[in-house]
């Protein structure tokens, strides 16, 4: 039998851009081409004046730790405990569930706001996952 | 909606709780309906409105063999039932029907006739929440607690005093699953389930179901049981994704679904003699405390630990013994519902003396919706 799978996202056609981002090495965003306003996860209006008109554009892929646990059990296919499962608040506003790698699974290694910057996992050729690392310097 | 204009007259629980291996959950439906009934003096030909959730109500009023005029099918997750009584006393204040019939349950732990929760791929919880590892909602309900205690200097050991006091309620309740007592050093000893979280802050996994009957407060006093009247109503959802809530210090929804009710009831925090707040894991009681205004979320964490919750204590809470002790199927919402109703009553196990006024607040998700109901015995 083969080895239970990481669960792997399946694009909808207003999310596909986010996952193309991914694969090319990009962080990508939507912003409010009327108010400005920054958000995640992906959807052609914002959800902030309800404008049809918002641009796509590459994230910093900075951030800090806004929260997290570190799961032990029961464990998610693919994943071996423990492992954490983070909230990142990006420096442009949104914050997104992410894992935190190069970085020990304990609480002593990941303090709340430690700074962070995106890395990318290949899952397999179409699907890269964003994760975060402690940020260098 | 104006306040006390509609009753509870009928309230049951499953004839057993914990775990039922000999009953699906659509049987366990029917059973907590039969015991709403019986407790109402009525028959099934008297109810004309239905609501449930997760099951159909098509599912279950087939089931029964009831044939509703107005029926809701509100299924937001363990706060489903409080959205239920809030809309079923604004049915029957506008017309719609006479005899409404809450049912929930649920085989959370035998699971017999209950189909798998899954999430698919496609959705954004699909996409932006599952790879990253997240797997029920021990993985999930927990991940805005290191943020909150942050923020507002809440230790570890307050947070496991929310079990302990919980579990002294539970003591004094012999349909609670867990009765022995536990001390703080026992949560924090206890199996690490997702850190912070160990075993004894994370709910229970039991089989079980409850029914609540409401009709208008006119026809209420002639029923054999004490009305317990609907005095004040709330409800909100916010996101199904916990990493997108507004914030991790407190809930949108608790937010508006709680004040809502206490408006609507015309009461104030001092006024509240009982007190309900859906405990799935233990940092929600703080959450609770702090978003319906009973106290500044600082405070919360103290107010547990110095024993102000427990029995004896100025607030009484979860005196069930909650989804942390009492039982759990899996949307615990009906339980506390039949908790307030029970204290109202007069007749809990665990009886607050003299309690007028009970706040029943209930959390659907992982903070994803609320609902919040203030009960009354005085009209």
């Amino acid at each position: 039998m083969a080895e239970p799978q990481r669960a792997r996202p399946k694009p909808t056609p207003e999310t596909q851009h986010f996952w193309d981002g991914t694969k090319a090495g990009e962080l990508r965003l939507q912003r409010c081409d009327a108010c400005a306003h920054v958000y995640f996860p992906p959807r052609p209006f914002c959800p902030s004046c309800a404008a049809r008109k918002v641009s796509v554009f590459k994230a910093s892929g900075k951030g800090f730790l806004y929260s997290y646990v570190i799961n032990h059990r029961p464990a998610a296919p693919g994943f071996t405990p423990p492992y954490a499962i983070a909230v990142v608040e990006l420096a442009e506003g949104p914050r997104m569930m992410s894992n935190i790698i190069d970085c020990p699974q304990t609480p002593e290694a990941l303090e709340l706001d430690m700074k962070l910057e995106v890395a990318f996992e290949a899952l397999d050729d179409k699907i890269t996952l964003p994760v975060f690392r402690p940020a260098k310097g | 909606m104006r306040k006390n204009q509609v009753a509870v007259v009928g309230a049951a629980e499953t004839t057993e709780l914990g775990v039922i291996p000999n009953a699906s959950q659509l049987q366990l439906h029917a059973d907590a309906a039969l015991n709403a009934i019986a407790d109402a003096g009525l028959k099934l030909s008297d109810i004309d409105g239905f609501a449930t959730a997760v099951e159909t109500p098509q599912q279950v009023c087939h089931y029964l063999g009831i044939k509703p005029t107005w029926v809701d099918g509100t299924s937001v997750g363990g706060c489903s039932f409080m959205l239920h009584v809030r809309h079923a006393a604004a049915a029957i204040e506008a017309g719609l029907c006479k005899t409404v019939l809450i049912t929930h349950a649920e085989s959370g732990k035998s699971m017999i006739g209950k189909a798998p929760r899954s999430i698919p791929a496609d959705s954004l919880q699909g996409q932006f929440e599952a790879p990253f590892g997240v797997y029920g909602p021990p993985s999930m309900f927990p991940i805005p607690v290191l943020r909150f205690m942050k923020t507002y200097g809440i230790t570890h050991e307050q947070i496991a005093s929310v079990a302990v006091v919980q579990r002294e309620w539970a003591a004094k309740n012999p349909r609670a699953m867990m009765k022995d007592p536990i001390t703080v050093a026992d949560v924090l000893n206890s199996r690490m389930i997702a850190y912070p979280f160990r075993l004894l802050q994370c709910c229970l996994v039991t089989d079980g179901g409850g029914a609540l009957i409401l009709t208008s407060a006119d026809r209420a006093k002639d029923f054999p049981r004490k009305p317990v009247y609907i005095m004040g109503t709330g409800e909100s959802v916010e996101t199904p994704m916990v990493s997108q809530m507004e914030t991790f210090n407190s809930s949108r929804a608790f937010k508006t679904a709680g004040p809502l009710a206490f408006k609507e009831a015309g009461i104030a925090h001092k006024d509240v003699d009982h007190l309900m707040i859906y405990d799935a894991f233990a940092h929600l009681p703080l959450f609770g405390l702090g978003d319906l205004g009973f106290m500044p979320h600082e405070e919360t964490g103290k107010f547990i630990a110095d024993g102000n919750t427990r029995p004896g204590g100025k607030l009484p809470l979860n005196t069930n013994g909650g989804g942390l002790s009492y039982m759990h199927s899996g949307m615990y919402g009906m339980y506390a519902l039949q908790e307030s109703v029970r204290q109202m009553r007069g007749i809990a196990p665990a009886q607050v003396p003299n309690a007028k006024i009970s706040v029943c607040h209930g959390v659907g998700g992982m903070f994803a919706a609320s609902g919040t109901i203030v009960f009354t015995n005085e009209r």
